[in-house]
């Protein structure tokens, strides 16, 4: 599998990263090198393996449905750049 | 059968799928202990985890768990003992993960099915998938002119995402589709089903098609918040679609707003690129995995739902369809029926707790858990209607009372004096006088003026104050008419 220059900018675009055009041919051939060496994985024979979500082979922790977490508005907002009382502020977002 | 729209060049069908988001009724939210209630201070309910602050893990909360099980057996649906969360990615300022953890490949409940009462019978609707997520905080636009403002109370809290198949075909059914889903989910208590809120919202994805032809592109219309909206969201939608395609253009596949005010959709303002979410299984949590003993114990605890207690009030009750239908929408309204009506007359329960008590509780704004009548105490009013103490006429008079004072009907009927006169040779008397205090009347009525008889009829009940038996008053005043 190869990457081309196109596929870098999209999954840049997806993940909000800005790359020029100096940096989309440098970051593909990196990724491409990635690429090639997961896919070393393609000679193990996975044809009658199901597939796994978890290695560990455990089930999930569970949690009472009780409250005993937040009600500390200044700590949730203690990095915010911007507020207004005790609402984070961004720019306008409307769709 | 199905009802077509009339275009230009033929009938065409509507293709209908609903996507239902029920937030799950539980104190805290589905991976963090912080509260869930509507309506508190802003950012207040938010725990480190919600905010998505860096090295914080999301624990699963088993109630919720238990809610989708319940769920997905109140829609007669496939339960997975094994199921696994995703990531769903997106940028969004009310989603500080980066991303929504919900269920993609491997939901928590498989196919199921509920059915719906619409003006040509009773419709299967299948539906295809419950799965958890979670909800996103909410945004405000409005409250500053170049920012926007984001409370993160809502971010976390656990939703069921309920996917029908495209079995709806009119607006009609939608709603009734819409109606029966938050009717079972409020009988169950996993989520509350109020739409004004937002606890329960629709997506709503609409096509048409020629009828007996391939599926056409479908546009799906977001954040339909009643089921008024849905209904008018798909009628014009569908109108729309017609009109487009006959024009000569093609759909795109978009997704589009319901704007109430104008009752008309509109595009969203066009992504440069369709969303790519990039699923893949958070790798935070382990699979949720459960044994069947689990399903068996919440199967057993489960309440009667609406569509078993509407056959079981027709067969029990020997009620009408319309009457039983209505009766068991609300799970409360069916307790207060039973309690009302359970040992005397079932029809006149009915009529009486459809027509007079909603009738005054809608007056006053007030819900049926607040009304000033209690449900034995109007159930008694029915026995002293049935056994003839007041006439029916009166008892409207005594229920005013009641829903006033809130006291027992039969010791207003004491106190007032108002019991029925049900003695013939009282009402003979008043008869005799009537008759004798109208002579001239009498002779018309003699000379074959028969509509003075609901004269006399007037006459006598105004001197028994309306207390006297209509049937004994008319069969005595034919009778001495004659």
């Amino acid at each position: 599998m190869s990457l081309d220059k196109g596929t870098v900018k999209r999954v840049a675009q997806l993940a909000r990263l800005r790359l020029d055009d100096e940096q989309l041919e440098k970051t593909a051939e990196e990724l491409n090198k990635i690429f090639t060496w997961i896919e070393q994985l393609d000679e193990v024979d996975v044809s009658n393996i199901e597939p796994l979500a978890s290695v560990t082979g455990h089930s999930l922790p569970e949690r009472m449905d009780e409250v005993t977490d937040g009600n500390y508005p200044d700590r949730v907002l203690s990095n915010a750049p911007d507020r207004a009382s005790n609402f984070f502020t961004v720019p306008k977002v409307v769709e | 059968m199905a009802q077509f729209l009339k275009g230009e060049t033929g009938d065409w069908e509507i293709v209908i799928g609903l996507e239902v988001h029920a937030q799950v009724s539980s104190e805290a939210k589905l991976f963090s202990s912080a509260a869930t209630k509507f309506g508190a201070e802003p950012n207040s309910q938010v725990s480190l985890v919600d905010a998505a602050m860096p090295g914080m893990l999301p624990v699963i909360n088993k109630e919720c768990v238990r809610q989708a099980i319940k769920t997905g057996l109140g829609i007669n649906a496939k339960i997975n003992l094994f199921s696994v969360f995703d990531r769903k990615n997106y940028f969004y300022p009310d989603l500080p993960q980066g991303y929504q953890i919900s269920q993609f490949k491997q939901p928590i409940v498989g196919e199921g099915f509920l059915e719906i009462e619409v003006s040509d019978g009773v419709k299967k609707i299948g539906i295809e998938r419950l799965h958890l997520e979670q909800d996103a905080g909410k945004s405000m636009h409005d409250q500053h002119p170049t920012k926007s403002f984001i409370d993160l109370n809502r971010s976390g809290v656990a939703l069921m995402e309920i996917v029908s198949k495209p079995d709806i075909r009119s607006g009609e059914e939608a709603g009734a589709y819409v109606k029966k889903l938050r009717s079972i989910v409020r009988y169950l208590g996993t989520c509350d089903g109020n739409m004004q809120e937002g606890s329960l919202r629709c997506d709503v994805n609409v096509s048409v098609r020629k009828p007996g032809e391939e599926l056409g592109t479908r546009c799906e219309i977001k954040n339909v918040n009643s089921i008024r909206f849905v209904q008018q969201a798909i009628e014009y939608e569908a109108r729309r679609q017609i009109e487009m395609i006959e024009d000569g253009h093609s759909i795109n596949q978009e997704t589009r707003l319901f704007d109430p005010n104008k009752g008309e959709t509109r595009s969203m303002r066009s992504k440069e690129e369709a969303h790519d979410y990039r699923y893949f299984p958070d790798p935070d949590l382990l699979p949720l995995k459960f044994d069947d003993a689990l399903v068996q114990a919440i199967a057993s605890d489960m309440p009667e739902l609406p569509d078993a207690k509407r056959t079981r009030f027709i067969e029990e009750y020997e009620l009408s369809e319309a009457d039983a239908t209505l009766l068991v929408e609300e799970r409360e309204t069916a307790e207060f029926y039973e309690k009302m009506a359970v040992g005397r007359d079932k029809k006149l329960s009915a009529n009486w707790l459809g027509t007079e008590l909603f009738g005054a509780l809608n007056k006053e704004g007030l819900s049926l858990a607040e009304s000033p009548i209690t449900a034995e105490s109007l159930g008694r009013l029915m026995e002293i209607i049935s056994d003839g103490t007041i006439s029916g006429r009166i008892a409207k008079d005594v229920f005013v009372d009641m829903f006033e004072s809130g006291e027992d009907a039969l010791d207003i009927v004491e106190r007032k004096g108002l019991t029925q006169i049900s003695d013939a040779g009282a009402i003979s008397e008043l008869v005799e006088s009537v008759i004798s205090d109208n002579a001239s009347k009498v002779a018309e009525f003699r000379n074959g003026k028969d509509k003075l008889f609901g004269f006399f009829v007037g006459q006598v009940m105004k001197k028994s104050q309306g207390k006297a038996n209509p049937k004994l008053v008319n069969d005595l005043l034919k009778d001495k008419l004659g």
